[in-house]
């Protein structure tokens, strides 16, 4: 029995903690125009972030959105326009994490910026976008929360005015952004045609009343796809991501590719799972669609890792590995025509969960070392770990654990994922070629993971350098995104299990 | 939790070192690894274990804990020693102390990392001697990687890059290869195997083995795995052909790191060999004992052939490893009591003797800056002690009496000579005795020209008696060669308690 009992839309509260963060600074903003103050501003954000995190996980763990007693739990908010569940919950935690962890390394990055309110309240307000991504449970809320997500990014990749890669790179996301936004939409009014209804299970029951015009819900799913390949940085809508990555400042970079990846994710399989089952939308349209998503996880992983070895630029390479690592999740989207399809899914997510540890600290390695002044190719990363051999010491567990060695994280969501795909290609056994890709892939990935390892430690370096600087916010953020990365080897089973559930809850 | 807390202490340990100042981690990596080295040798005093630890025996210093589930499986913290493998913990223990106290002369800068890597390497490889479950032990299997990776990478040779990039890519795709085999032989088990314990799945495959998976019957599967795994392990051991990485290895790493990589690294495949390929598969160990023996036979010969080619002293110890290692694999595939048991006895032996002729290379190494064996003339005359220690270990290595090398190879050939099991087991004896010939060929031919006749060094600088403490760890190790060989019941008699239930089919 619950003492106190909280209204209907208080289920909300992580999301809502994230928006009022944003108006907070905002207000900061307006009473001191140009206000520099870092610590003030950092500090807001990070602790509504991790306020958010906190009831995010309270809610988690309380049983808020869990599923089996007749949908004990879930809270449809608004006639079901939004619903939090399990699946929502789990999303905002990576979200407010990788959130915070930005927010806490931006301190010292943003040190002689002009700007830092608008920054940091951008940043908030992306991550609302998120989290209420997390929460959507209709298409116009969905496409609501990813403009909300996307309108802050551009801005924030091309928030270095004076120099001209971030512009550059903040014009090209745009311009693909909208592009994709507009296909987008364009495939929900599709789908909306087709079916009548917006909300996502209303599209699943009326998906039978789509009858001629299967067609046409095909063509509409199939620019939903479009529409989660680009946020997701996935082949074919990847291209925006090297540059924008390269070009943005480096926590931004972290940010984007870490939390607004998980975004797209949750969107994906909210849409897929909820509002288009397969059997039934097979029946419509006469394609499974997860034969998409298998091609898609084969070209985007392979595309990424080959792309990624050959990069000479440090953040170019984590760009296109981060490629590579949406294929991975991919696959639990390609999974979801077999039996055992929740359990792959699950896997994919505790993959995003980590990944958002471990490659957010990695460009949080880069932002450190763009902070010294450090260049930007491997070559100039040769010998930092003389000087700063905590740092380094952090960024080998990051390369390791994203190249999926043990005893990191990396190792136990890659293993997780390729266990439960071989496992679920018993019923379908298309799955054993991406089992066999995932395995090919993260072998090669070693390649030039270890190569960055080998730059820091091994190398001599080309040029001596001064001591260098110990921020402590930026310190702070990699140390805690290492102690992480490692620390969820003892602390997998309640991740892995919520993870588990949070699939099974959805995929049903 | 004795085997916990052995962990643990080289764990926490690890840390310390690698944060202590440059001055002190030398001592204080010492003194940290007696803890480890004198617990181990309590656990070896208070062993009370029979039998087999994968087939029904009991076992030392068990502890298992739940862990996590995944889909219908269970995987646990799941530790615990027989007579195969507490030999091999204690092993480990002795020689990391004496890395360390090898390492004090030699390594001059970056100390606390180069002592925090070794101290992690220990932890890591008693994990590997312990672990019962599949698990738990591909964690501390792969984590070995990336230490030593680091040791070549950083404190190694010229060409140490190479060297390091060659261990790691190599190891770790033999890994992928046996990991994938393991795992997909479990999914074929079953609903018979609910968990990764090793034990259970030794029981599932002596009880019937796989069902068949994937249209593939049982049968082709098992042989599948079989081969799968005997090539993961294969490179680690390593035979010919996969021997290249080895010697590349070797000469490049730091002398302390030779000594681990040779005395302990190299155990770990034929431990895994014996503990997954010989004990579960007796089937196929049988059908394909021909082609093993085969293999075994040509890494002794040509390894050896290798060794008198080399005009460098390390080349020359690393290459021997190769044969003596093919002893190993020639026991393990006779079958019979000594056959697998004589293995184990010189994974043991071959451990203390290969640790003391790297060490004593090394000693000369720093003495001289030379390993080239036309360079040197006459050491003995300038470190008598040294030498008489390097003399006393060639000897060991050539299989002289009252030495362990004697007792584990005589265990060897006389379990292989009247093997059931293998075809032709008379034949491949033989010429698996030749080798011996040859090993005192390189090693006579060797110390003739580098320690005896008149002295003869072109150096500007003195070369004189090696330092106290080298001399005092190359003595504990001789002594350790002897005691095995006056009285190799101290632990034969434990390591054919473990081997019985192997050889009689599983003892099931």
């Amino acid at each position: 029995m619950a003492l106190v009992q909280l209204p209907e839309w208080a289920a909300l509260a992580p999301a809502l903690l994230l928006a009022g963060t944003a108006l907070v600074l905002f207000l900061f903003d307006s009473i001191n125009p140009g206000s520099t103050n870092r610590a003030l501003l950092a500090g807001t954000a990070v602790a509504g972030s991790l306020a958010s995190l906190a009831v995010a996980v309270w809610y988690l763990a309380a049983g808020v959105g869990a599923t089996g007693i007749e949908n004990y739990g879930v809270v449809d908010v608004m006639n079901g326009q939004f619903v939090v569940d399990q699946l929502a919950l789990y999303f905002m935690i990576i979200i407010s994490i990788v959130t915070a962890l930005v927010a806490v390394a931006s301190y010292d990055y943003l040190r002689d910026h002009t700007y830092q309110a608008e920054y940091y309240s951008l940043v908030i307000l992306a991550a609302t976008g998120m989290s209420m991504i997390a929460v959507s449970n209709s298409l116009v809320t969905i496409f609501i929360a990813l403009e909300l997500t996307s309108l802050p990014s551009y801005a924030l990749v091309a928030i270095l005015k004076d120099n001209r890669g971030s512009v550059e790179a903040g014009l090209k996301y745009f311009l693909i952004g909208a592009l994709s936004s507009a296909i987008f939409v364009y495939g929900v009014s599709l789908v909306y045609g087709a079916t009548g209804s917006l909300q996502l299970e209303a599209v699943a029951d009326n998906l039978s009343a789509a009858g001629e015009m299967g067609g046409l819900l095909g063509l509409g799913i199939l620019m939903l796809i479009g529409g989660v390949a680009f946020k997701t940085a996935s082949v074919p809508f990847h291209f925006w991501a090297p540059e924008a990555y390269e070009g943005a400042p480096a926590p931004i970079s972290a940010f984007l590719s870490s939390a607004s990846k998980a975004a797209g994710f949750v969107l994906a399989i909210r849409v897929f799972t909820t509002a288009f089952p397969l059997e039934a939308t097979t029946a419509v349209i006469g394609v499974d669609w997860t034969v998409a998503f298998v091609i898609l996880a084969i070209v985007t992983m392979t595309l990424g890792n080959f792309a990624a070895a050959t990069q000479e630029n440090v953040k170019r390479m984590l760009a296109y590995s981060s490629i590579g690592h949406a294929g991975y999740v991919l696959i639990g989207l390609a999974a979801l025509s077999t039996e055992a399809g929740d359990l792959v899914m699950g896997a994919a997510m505790m993959h995003l969960l980590v990944y958002g540890f471990m490659n957010t600290g990695a460009f949080l390695f880069v932002a450190l070392a763009e902070y010294w002044g450090v260049g930007p190719t491997f070559e100039d990363y040769n010998g930092l770990s003389k000087q700063a051999p905590f740092a380094s010491a952090a960024m080998a567990v990051f390369m390791f654990s994203l190249a999926g060695v043990p005893p990191f994280g990396g190792f136990w969501s890659k293993y997780l994922l390729y266990t439960e795909t071989v496992n679920a290609a018993a019923d379908n056994t298309i799955l054993l070629v991406l089992a066999a890709a995932l395995v090919v892939n993260s072998a090669l990935s070693l390649y030039y993971y270890s190569r960055l390892v080998k730059a820091l430690w091994i190398e001599e370096p080309l040029l001596d350098r001064d001591r260098l600087a110990q921020p402590t916010g930026l310190y702070a953020a990699i140390i805690a995104a290492a102690v992480m990365t490692v620390v969820i080897l003892p602390a997998f089973d309640p991740i892995a299990s919520a993870a588990l559930e949070a699939a099974a809850a959805v995929v049903g | 939790m004795m085997l916990e807390a052995l962990i643990a202490v080289a764990l926490v340990g690890a840390l310390v070192t690698f944060v202590a100042p440059n001055r002190i981690a030398g001592k204080l990596a010492f003194a940290i690894s007696l803890v480890p080295a004198a617990l181990s040798l309590w656990l070896f005093a208070a062993f009370d274990g029979s039998g087999n630890a994968l087939l029904d025996g009991d076992l030392a210093f068990e502890s298992q804990a739940a862990w996590l589930e995944i889909g219908d499986y269970s995987i646990s913290w799941f530790v615990g020693l027989d007579g195969i493998s507490l030999p091999l913990v204690v092993l480990t223990t002795i020689l990391c102390t004496l890395a360390i106290v090898s390492s004090w002369t030699p390594i001059d800068e970056r100390e606390s990392q180069f002592y925090g890597l070794i101290l992690f390497i220990e932890a890591m490889l008693i994990g590997v001697f312990s672990a019962l479950d599949f698990f738990l032990w591909f964690v501390f299997w792969e984590a070995v990687l990336i230490p030593m990776y680091l040791l070549i990478g950083i404190w190694g040779g010229p060409r140490r890059k190479y060297a390091a990039i060659k261990f790691f890519v190599y190891t770790n795709v033999a890994s992928l290869v046996m990991f994938g085999s393991f795992v997909t032989l479990v999914f074929g088990l079953g609903d018979s195997v609910t968990s990764f314990g090793l034990p259970e799945i030794a029981t599932a495959m002596l009880a019937g083995g796989p069902e068949g998976f994937f249209g593939l019957s049982g049968t082709t599967l098992a042989s599948l795995a079989f081969i799968g795994m005997f090539l993961g392990f294969a490179v680690k051991v390593p035979v010919v052909p996969f021997h290249t990485w080895l010697p590349d290895a070797h000469v490049e790493a730091p002398t302390p790191a030779s000594i681990l990589l040779a005395g302990v690294l190299l155990k770990m495949g034929t431990y895994a060999l014996l503990r997954f390929n010989f004990t579960m598969f007796p089937e196929q160990v049988e059908a394909y004992a021909v082609p093993i023996a085969a293999i075994a036979v040509i890494s002794v010969i040509y390894g050896a052939m290798l060794a008198l080619a080399q005009t460098d002293l390390k080349r020359i110890v690393a290459y021997s490893s190769v044969s003596s290692m093919g002893y190993v694999i020639l026991g393990l595939v006779a079958y019979t009591q000594f056959g697998v048991g004589g293995a184990t006895f010189q994974m043991v032996s071959h451990g203390l003797i290969s640790g003391l002729m790297f060490m004593s290379v090394g000693v000369i190494y720093n003495a001289t800056h030379t390993r080239m064996v036309t360079d040197m003339s006459g050491m003995a005359d300038r470190m008598p002690i040294a030498v008489g220690v390097l003399i006393a270990g060639a000897f060991g290595y050539m299989g002289l009496p009252l030495m362990s090398g004697f007792a584990a190879e005589y265990f060897i050939f006389f379990g292989s000579f009247g093997s059931e099991l293998l075809a032709y087991s008379a034949l491949f004896t033989s010429l698996a005795m030749f080798g011996i010939v040859i090993v005192a060929g390189y090693l006579l031919f060797a110390l003739q020209r580098t320690v005896f006749g008149p002295y003869r060094l072109e150096t500007d600088y003195e070369v004189g008696r090696a330092p106290v403490h080298d001399v005092a760890s190359m003595i504990v190790l001789l002594g350790l060669i002897i005691t095995l060989g006056v009285a190799p019941d101290l632990i034969f008699t434990m390591i054919t308690d473990a081997i019985d239930p192997i050889i009689q089919g599983g003892g099931l």
